[in-house]
């Protein structure tokens, strides 16, 4: 029954194309209803008249729900009527696009974007501000042309830099080490990449590190899993592993404690201490670093704020008010730090919860 | 045939003559995949002698597990001129209902656990059946419906909740680290299954049927086979089989939750061609299948072991696919040559 249309005459074969077609036009609307149904905010800047939407690069990951409910505590405390989550299933550059052209269409005040891409979400991004939209990046930044403000986790450097620190105490401060990323093309990833190779190749400390290897495992558990052994095939010499994806970093933390490497081979990176924790316990992680991430939502929606209300336009030196946070301030090229990253380890893991 | 004119053992050499052809073409059928495999790990090994490592041989293993069993479910359906893209999802809801089970039931035992799986596996399996053969629809359309249907399932129900390796006991995960003779827990329960899915398919009558009703449904029907009985007795099989995957997948990965498994599907199917079973039914085997998957699975491993960039791997999947469908191809035409020989013999 099957593929047999493949040897069918041309009519059955495009009348079963169509069925096809049909099916997949269907699901297109329904996964478009969705997100064209969702809010009906007016655009204007009015007070408490403002909606909000949150767009992440995809919905049901558990780091993204963390940064999601600060974003929600946020725009609650804020003062905007209407909070919206919208996003794809799957994280890839495209899939962005049409949950922006339907808040544009539904004249949503303020856009806050964690971008798959920072250049793919840029044309509807733009149509987006031409109809009166403020535009926030979180999480992952879009090409600064397209945005107002970019709120960052943490300054990257820091983040690149406690991660090389945390590994070269762990393997003693020489050896080989590798890098197991998300996709090879994630904004945040590289730019922590970009750090860490610079402060190798720039810091003495660290002159006895040689990075061998950079690998990717798209944030998928099982890709991630076989790129980690792969490493641990290839460099038998390998001392260390840095992964700085929560994905990446729990896949290998679950090869090494299962394998024979476990104990001989560092690993380090960022993580979720719910995720982590048991591998903090049975001492195949020593120490791993992460933000709060619900911060990260929350100084976006004062942000967002800020911006609709004309009380900062984006440029260097202007300051909003965070809430229970304080003030920030939007520093050269838009962006906005929310604090510095902390350092899990058996002692304190414990006391966090996401 | 004519009397007295023939030698009278000529019927029977000619016959001898097909069924060794026959033979030889079952065994072309899986030849290809099984030498390139053999070539592919002797080549990294020469490379990397890591690769066939204790630690090596066992990832090795542990990688085509679940594509073995699942592989093999597929090869069930496609025999039968059908296909399942569905197993993604199923598996994928059963390992995220694995995670949810051990942290509802406190000390659930393991057994119930895998019979949970593969029950659920079964009724989300016989779903797709029923529609292929109730429906009457291509079960391209049907499974393709389903794929959807219970991933979305699997989102509304997992959400962003995410179960973790240290939410399940120590006894679970350790199915998939524990060996014995070299082999892990989880790879025996593999070859068990593909044991008896080979005998099932060779030598039962119900299993035969399926080859018949995929090398022709209508002739099938008019001979009297329970076509839709049998249909529906692959798609629940597949079912078992995805469900048996997902508590596995449980067991070895760290994470199950709402994407565990999107996008497995094709790298089945293309383990099942890869491996001698023609996508048009009707012939192929569930051993053969399972060296598909092991091949594949092992050019991943084989790739990073040798420090190939990743990217070309899936060029070279899509190349063994390729080969695989030529081989088909010209196996087909040599039996119908030989058939036509020996029936001319014959007359």
């Amino acid at each position: 029954m099957t593929m047999q249309f493949i040897r069918h005459t041309k009519t059955r074969g495009t009348r079963r194309f169509l069925t096809l077609a049909a099916v997949a036009a269907s699901v297109a609307l329904v996964a478009g209803g969705c997100a064209a149904g969702n809010d009906a905010g007016t655009g204007t800047a009015a007070e408490g008249d403002l909606s909000i939407t949150f767009i992440p690069k995809q919905l049901n990951n558990p780091y993204t729900d963390v940064v999601l409910g600060g974003g929600k505590d946020g725009a609650t405390a804020g003062g905007f009527a209407a909070t919206e989550v919208v996003g794809p299933l799957e994280a890839s550059a495209s899939s962005q696009v049409s949950f922006i052209n339907a808040e544009t269409q539904a004249g949503t005040s303020v856009i806050v974007i964690a971008a798959n891409d920072p250049d793919a979400v840029g044309p509807a991004l733009e149509e987006a501000r031409a109809a009166g939209a403020k535009i926030v990046a979180f999480d992952s930044d879009t090409n600064p042309d397209y945005r107002d403000v970019f709120i960052s986790q943490v300054v990257a450097k820091d983040v690149a830099l406690i991660q090389i620190k945390l590994l070269a105490e762990q393997i003693g401060g020489s050896g080989e080490i590798a890098i197991l990323s998300a996709t090879a093309n994630a904004t945040n990833q590289n730019e922590w990449i970009k750090f860490i190779e610079e402060e190798l190749a720039s810091n003495p400390e660290y002159a006895e590190i040689s990075l061998v290897a950079k690998v990717y495992g798209d944030d998928d558990d099982t890709k991630s899993f076989q790129e980690a052994q792969g490493l641990l095939q290839a460099y038998p010499n390998l001392k260390g592993i840095i992964s700085p994806t929560t994905v990446g970093i729990a896949a290998t933390a679950r090869y090494l404690s299962t394998s024979n490497y476990k104990g001989t081979v560092a690993l380090t990176g960022l993580g979720l201490p719910n995720e982590m924790r048991p591998f903090v316990k049975d001492g195949t992680v020593t120490a791993f670093a992460l933000w709060d991430p619900a911060q990260l939502g929350y100084v976006a929606a004062f942000a967002g704020k800020a911006l609709a209300n004309g009380t900062i336009t984006g440029a260097e030196g202007d300051t909003f008010d965070a809430g229970d946070l304080g003030k920030r301030e939007v520093g050269a090229d838009g962006i906005v730090i929310v604090g510095p990253p902390t350092t899990f380890n058996a002692d304190n893991i414990d006391d966090y919860d996401f | 045939m004519t009397i007295g004119t023939s030698p009278p053992d000529t019927a029977a050499t000619a016959m001898r003559r097909t069924s060794g052809g026959l033979a030889s073409v079952l065994r072309l059928r899986e030849l290809p995949v099984t030498l390139a495999l053999i070539a592919l790990v002797a080549l990294t090994y020469l490379a990397n002698p890591l690769f066939l490592g204790q630690q090596g041989m066992k990832d090795l293993l542990l990688n085509a597990t679940i594509v073995i069993i699942l592989a093999v479910g597929q090869a069930m359906v496609i025999i039968t001129r059908n296909v399942d893209l569905s197993v993604g999802s199923i598996l994928g809801i059963v390992a995220f209902s694995t995670g949810t089970l051990f942290v509802a039931v406190p000390g659930i035992p393991i057994v119930l656990i895998f019979l949970a799986g593969m029950a659920l596996g079964a009724l989300l399996g016989s779903v797709n059946g029923f529609l292929v053969t109730v429906a009457k629809v291509p079960s391209l359309v049907i499974t393709l419906g389903t794929l959807y249907i219970y991933r979305g399932l699997n989102n509304a129900w997992a959400g962003g909740t995410q179960y973790f390796a240290g939410d399940r006991p120590d006894s679970f995960g350790a199915l998939s680290v524990d060996t014995i003779a070299g082999f892990p827990l989880i790879t025996l329960i593999a070859i068990v299954v593909v044991i008896i899915v080979a005998i099932f398919m060779a030598s039962t009558r119900p299993g035969r049927d399926l080859y018949a009703i995929g090398s022709d449904p209508e002739a099938a029907k008019l001979f009297g086979i329970p076509v839709i009985r049998r249909v529906l007795l692959a798609f629940l099989s597949n079912g078992v089989l995805a469900g048996l995957a997902g508590v596995l997948y449980a067991s070895r990965f760290n994470s199950v939750g709402a994407t565990t498994g999107t996008g497995l599907e094709f790298d089945i199917i293309a383990a099942a061609v890869v491996g001698g079973v023609a996508i048009f039914g009707g012939s192929g085997t569930v051993v053969g299948a399972a060296i598909g998957a092991l091949l594949l699975t092992t050019i991943t491993s084989a790739l990073a072991a040798i420090r190939v960039d990743k990217f070309w791997q899936q060029a070279i999947v899509g190349l063994l696919i390729l080969a695989a469908i030529v081989i088909d191809r010209i196996t087909r035409i040599r039996t119908a040559k030989k058939l036509r020989r020996s029936e001319a013999r014959d007359v």
